[in-house]
């Protein structure tokens, strides 16, 4: 019973972490129909900006400070992308688009840190276990579930009790009268677009004391943060919290009881539900739908 | 734009529809072939046959792969180019193919005939399988789920001990054909490989001009206005997917007969992106340009890249980039747009 109560705990852990990384892809998608494949690439930005700034042991004031180095790269980056994007019409040449960037930064990361695998050490301070249904469990991660609480609750209260977050809303839903309305839709999105990817930067930092740096993590989590989205809804952020704690769930339990077949497992979970709701679990309450 | 809110409009690509005269398989077909299209193509045939002659081993070896890599090429183009479905799962299988074909090497016999024939039920096998799940969707939504269904095959691949986990299959014994001797030299295994590869593209370019083929640019160009025409879009993805899946199979089995191993990294996110990428520079729609584009592609990442410090991917990437922004319609485009202006304009 233990080890699958530790196994849920790691799964809520691993969906908080999902949920960070998987909100700037849902509703960059759904705002501007631009699908970002550069996302698990500013993750890996993220990840690599712990390696550089985290040695072994450090006190917790230097890991903030690496989260925070982390969000800015990872908002200039994503700054930088929706300056390209907005520069060319056709969504698929914009995918394309971001295709070619992911493969470049992937590339600049493998040629200024080398191949290796890479582990982040968490900060000394929280690097203890506690007693947790009779074994040890991490504080750390206790500390990244806590996090994601803290982050889902700041969004909600974002985006629906702020004016910034009607406005953010309403784009989602229709970004033409949004527009004619006299709001400038083309710097909502471009600080969507920059937010989600500092998000998802900051994802790589904290998620580095447990799944590490090394390439082609991009792609898994790009993978991952995918199906999460494709699972809870294009551009919604309710589906984006649901989906991130189901895949997280799945990810986990698959590891401990079927590690064969876990990736297989996550691909019936978005079959399933592509079958039963084509839409997504939880679509956006406010999409315009012919 | 952006012709309109509605969230079915944006998902499908709202730009005006070309006149169908304009996109590069139809023109080939509505012209009568002229003497320099014959001449051409009995050069495009002759020269790489000759290649053997001339070249040595490893040139050969590189253009074997160059030819396995065009064929999974031309089943990305059959669906992003000719359908109007960008994928990046074409590389699952190409996989299944290859994996399939090693597995017959080693277990069954050593007939390559065999070995492409397992490889395309393979691709065809998984693509009916998966296929469903992607052809559910359109544009973008397509390319994240044929995304997804690749990582999905590329993880499974890697963590499953009966397809030797991360460390693949060797051991494949040389092909051969119709019960003769082993191929052992580089340029008999080439010129298996070419006739397949002719054979395939000769296939998909008669299906790309059969009625079939039509319907399917349809689809590409106005899928509603085909749905209320009577035609039976959603059949006709779902038959598109299968039959480029079961393409990418005998290009994953040709890929086999050269390297006679397979491992996970044959069928990463970077052979799937690669293969696009060969698609976008080539010209979308067209059939040999993506074929020039996979040879460009591949000769950059395999033979180029060692002088490159082993970062290939990164100048493919600003490539890729370039490509995106500086020529949207490809290589074809280009050749094509400058071919119409030499015989003085459109007929």
């Amino acid at each position: 019973m233990g080890t699958y109560l530790v196994g849920a705990l790691n799964g809520l852990a691993m969906g908080s972490l999902l949920f960070a990384i998987a909100l700037g892809l849902s509703l960059v998608f759904g705002m501007m129909d631009v699908l970002n494949l550069a996302h698990g690439a500013v993750y890996l930005l993220g990840a690599y900006v712990a390696v550089a700034l985290l040695p072994d042991g450090v006190g917790l004031g230097v890991f903030v400070l690496a989260v925070l180095a982390a969000a800015a790269a990872g908002a200039v980056l994503g700054g930088a992308l929706a300056a390209m994007t907005r520069a060319i019409p056709h969504h698929l040449d914009q995918a394309l688009l971001t295709l070619g960037v992911a493969l470049v930064v992937a590339e600049l990361l493998s040629l200024v840190f080398g191949n290796d695998v890479h582990s982040i050490a968490a900060p000394a301070a929280v690097g203890g276990g506690v007693a947790v249904f009779g074994g040890t469990y991490p504080v750390y991660r206790l500390l990244v579930i806590g996090f994601g609480i803290v982050l889902a609750v700041a969004v909600y209260l974002l985006v629906e009790r702020s004016r910034l977050g009607t406005v953010i809303r309403a784009t989602v839903a229709d970004r033409a009268m949004v527009a004619a309305l006299g709001v400038n839709t083309g710097r909502v999105l471009a600080g969507v677009f920059a937010a989600g990817a500092a998000l998802a930067a900051v994802g790589g930092v904290l998620a580095g004391p447990i799944l590490g740096a090394q390439p082609g993590l991009d792609e898994k989590v790009l993978l991952l943060a995918l199906v999460v989205v494709v699972i809870g809804g294009l551009g919604s952020i309710r589906g984006a919290l649901l989906g991130a704690l189901l895949i997280g769930q799945v990810q986990a339990l698959g590891t401990t009881l079927l590690p064969q077949y876990a990736s297989f497992l996550i691909f019936a979970a978005m079959a399933l539900v592509l079958l039963l709701r084509p839409a997504g679990l939880l679509p956006p309450r406010t999409a315009v739908r012919a | 734009m952006r012709a309109g809110p509605t969230r079915t409009g944006t998902s499908r690509d709202d730009a005006p529809v070309p006149p169908p005269a304009k996109s590069g398989i139809g023109e080939a077909g509505d012209r009568p072939v002229s003497r320099r299209a014959v001449l051409l193509a009995a050069a495009a045939t002759v020269l790489p046959a000759a290649a053997p002659l001339l070249l040595g081993p490893y040139p050969v070896s590189t253009l074997t792969r160059m030819l396995a890599f065009a064929v999974l090429v031309l089943s990305v183009d059959l669906l992003t180019g000719v359908t109007g479905l960008p994928t990046l799962g074409q590389a699952a299988y190409f996989g299944a193919g290859a994996y399939t074909a090693v597995l017959v090497g080693v277990h069954v016999t050593a007939d390559a005939a065999v070995q492409v024939l397992a490889g395309l039920l393979a691709g065809l096998a998984a693509a009916v399988v998966t296929g469903w799940v992607a052809v559910r969707a359109r544009g973008i939504v397509f390319l994240m789920l044929t995304l997804a269904i690749g990582e999905s095959v590329h993880q499974i691949s890697d963590t499953w001990s009966a397809l030797g986990g991360s460390n693949g299959l060797s051991g494949m014994p040389p092909i051969s054909l119709f019960g003769g001797p082993s191929l052992l030299a580089a340029g008999f295994v080439y010129w298996w490989v070419l006739a397949v590869a002719i054979a395939v593209y000769a296939a998909v370019a008669l299906v790309a001009r059969s009625p079939y083929g039509r319907t399917l640019r349809g689809i590409r160009d106005n899928e509603p206005r085909m749905r209320a025409l009577g035609y039976r879009t959603a059949a006709a993805r779902y038959g598109v997917f299968c039959l480029a899946g079961a393409v990418a199979g005998v290009g994953g089995a040709l890929w086999a007969a050269q390297a006679r191993f397979v491992s996970p990294g044959d069928l990463s996110f970077e052979v799937a992106a690669l293969a696009l990428l060969s698609v976008v520079i080539g010209g979308k729609g067209s059939l040999w340009g993506p074929c020039l584009g996979a040879a460009l592609v591949l000769l950059v990442r395999d033979n180029l890249s060692a002088s490159l410090g082993g970062h290939g991917p990164l100048l493919l990437g600003l490539v890729f980039i370039a490509v995106v922004f500086l020529m949207p319609r490809g290589l074809a485009g280009v050749l094509g747009a400058r071919r119409r202006r030499g015989s003085g304009g459109p007929p």
